[in-house]
């Protein structure tokens, strides 16, 4: 148990970045699955295609190759830099291997949402001369939000989860923090996994909590 | 026929008061042929009152008109330009044409007064506060000023038809389309529409409206028009139409709606 108290830093330090991580994948991930799903529904066919290509490629593409491609094939090979701190550059890397992955998780959610709002209101909009964009912008992804709340909550909790894939391509968050302390502690294996465990419940419960209640909250009346 | 007759003996000068004219329109649903070589004209103030068995095309002639949807052939004009295809000048036409649904359709995640500001505001960029302050002055003439702050689901079937109706004026639109108003309110909430549809009819807007309800063509209508599997039958005054029908099918459809 001690261990865990001593290194208690070093873990907060790790959960920190698995926080920053989880944070700025969430934002580029909302912004980018947002969009997509405007492409899904859009009128121009190609734009259509492009999105359902994306999200059928990257969803079914298992999150470790996306990161590794992401760190090893951008990063080393095509020589993509973000910073001269190495571990900094590898930190944004992952982040876009995480936000390009978990995008498409978004624009799904986004898109059933979608289809939960009454086809009446779109066209009530188009007939006040609401152009596309503002369709979507004011009346249709407003009630698809309030409707996929949860559902976002859970993609949300699969991406703090998921954040620890990142340690493939040596960020030091949660897991790879935790790989380490096993080897500097061989005797406390037990109590240190059991203190990340609990880490990520801390993070990932009140997720749940929150969404549940937030969905509760803005459902749409109709 | 009446219809050639009526063409006819209008003038050019009446012809180049046309605010919508359709000529030759046609529409298929796959198999269905719902508008057959439709023509029609509506001048500017004229109420225009479309009737006739369901499943005539009197909803899609209705929705042809701000391309909610699109024709196979044939021309629609509005306001002298022909009807666009599609993006902003269509967006632009659309915003001078207001429409009531039959299911209302009032954006459900917004408030009364935000229903009657969004056109207004988003569409022709008018400043919030005069935009609310417009808007008001709508929902008090018709009769739902107290609601403003409630949402579409709080209020009742009638209160959220007016409000729709409140929402198309607030474009201030050059016509109102209107594609069964009243079809989906409970009976006692009928008359309530039906008085705000009239006051409009005399105050001189141009209305084109598909309903079932004769008392209220009797009352406000300049013209009755007449449709049945995708055509216009007839169209006259709706005195002459009502008791003299000139188609065996309208004096059929008259007969079986007048009697109960």
């Amino acid at each position: 148990m001690s261990a865990l108290f001593d290194e208690l830093p070093v873990i907060l330090g790790a959960f920190w970045l698995t926080l920053r991580l989880t944070l700025a994948t969430a934002v580029a991930a909302l912004v980018l699955g947002t969009v997509l799903a405007a492409m899904r529904v859009s009128p121009l066919g190609v734009l259509r295609t492009v999105a359902a290509t994306y999200v059928n490629a990257l969803r079914n593409t298992p999150l470790t190759l996306v990161i590794v491609f992401c760190g090893l094939g951008l990063g080393l090979v095509l020589d993509v830099s973000f910073s001269e701190s190495l571990s900094v550059n590898y930190l944004w890397l992952s982040i876009i291997g995480l936000s390009l992955y978990t995008a498409a998780f978004v624009c799904e959610a986004i898109r059933s949402g979608i289809n939960t709002v009454p086809i009446g209101q779109a066209e009530a909009a188009r007939a006040l001369g609401l152009t596309f964009i503002q369709n979507l912008r004011h009346i249709v992804l407003p009630q698809a939000f309030r409707a996929v709340i949860a559902p976002l909550g859970s993609v949300l909790i699969a991406l703090i989860k998921n954040t620890t894939i990142a340690a493939a391509i040596g960020v030091a968050e949660a897991s790879l923090t935790m790989k380490s302390l096993f080897e500097r502690h061989q005797e406390a294996v037990v109590p240190i996994f059991l203190g990340f465990a609990l880490g990520f419940l801390v993070l990932t419960l009140p997720v749940g909590l929150l969404f549940g209640w937030l969905a509760r909250r803005l459902a749409v009346a109709r | 026929m009446k219809t050639p007759l009526l063409l006819l003996t209008m003038t050019e000068a009446d012809r180049s008061t046309s605010l919508v004219s359709l000529e030759k329109v046609n529409k298929h649903f796959g198999a269905l042929h719902v508008l057959r070589d439709i023509d029609l004209d509506v001048t500017r103030g004229e109420v225009v009152v479309v009737i006739g068995p369901s499943g005539g095309g009197k909803s899609t002639l209705c929705r042809v008109i701000n391309r909610l949807e699109t024709i196979d052939s044939g021309s629609i004009t509005f306001d002298g330009h022909s009807l666009a295809v599609e993006g902003r000048a269509l967006a632009r036409l659309r915003s001078e044409v207001g429409m009531v649904f039959q299911q209302f359709n009032l954006f459900a995640h917004k408030t009364i007064l935000e229903n009657v500001t969004l056109g207004p505001t988003k569409v022709r960029k008018i400043a919030r506060a005069q935009a609310e302050q417009r808007g008001m002055e709508l929902l008090e003439r018709v009769g739902i000023a107290s609601q403003a702050a409630k949402y579409p689901a709080q209020l009742s079937g009638g209160q959220q038809q007016r409000v729709a109706i409140a929402r198309a004026l607030a474009m201030d639109p050059k016509m109102i389309l209107f594609d069964e108003p009243t079809s989906a309110l409970d009976p006692e909430m009928v008359q309530e529409v039906l008085d705000v549809m009239i006051s409009l009819a005399r105050d001189g807007m141009t209305m084109l409206v598909v309903t079932h309800e004769m008392g209220f063509a009797r009352r406000a209508a300049n013209r009755v028009v007449f449709m049945s599997d995708g055509q216009i039958i007839e169209q006259a005054a709706p005195d002459e139409f009502f008791t003299n029908p000139s188609t065996d099918r309208a004096r059929d459809f008259l007969s079986k709606i007048l009697t109960h």
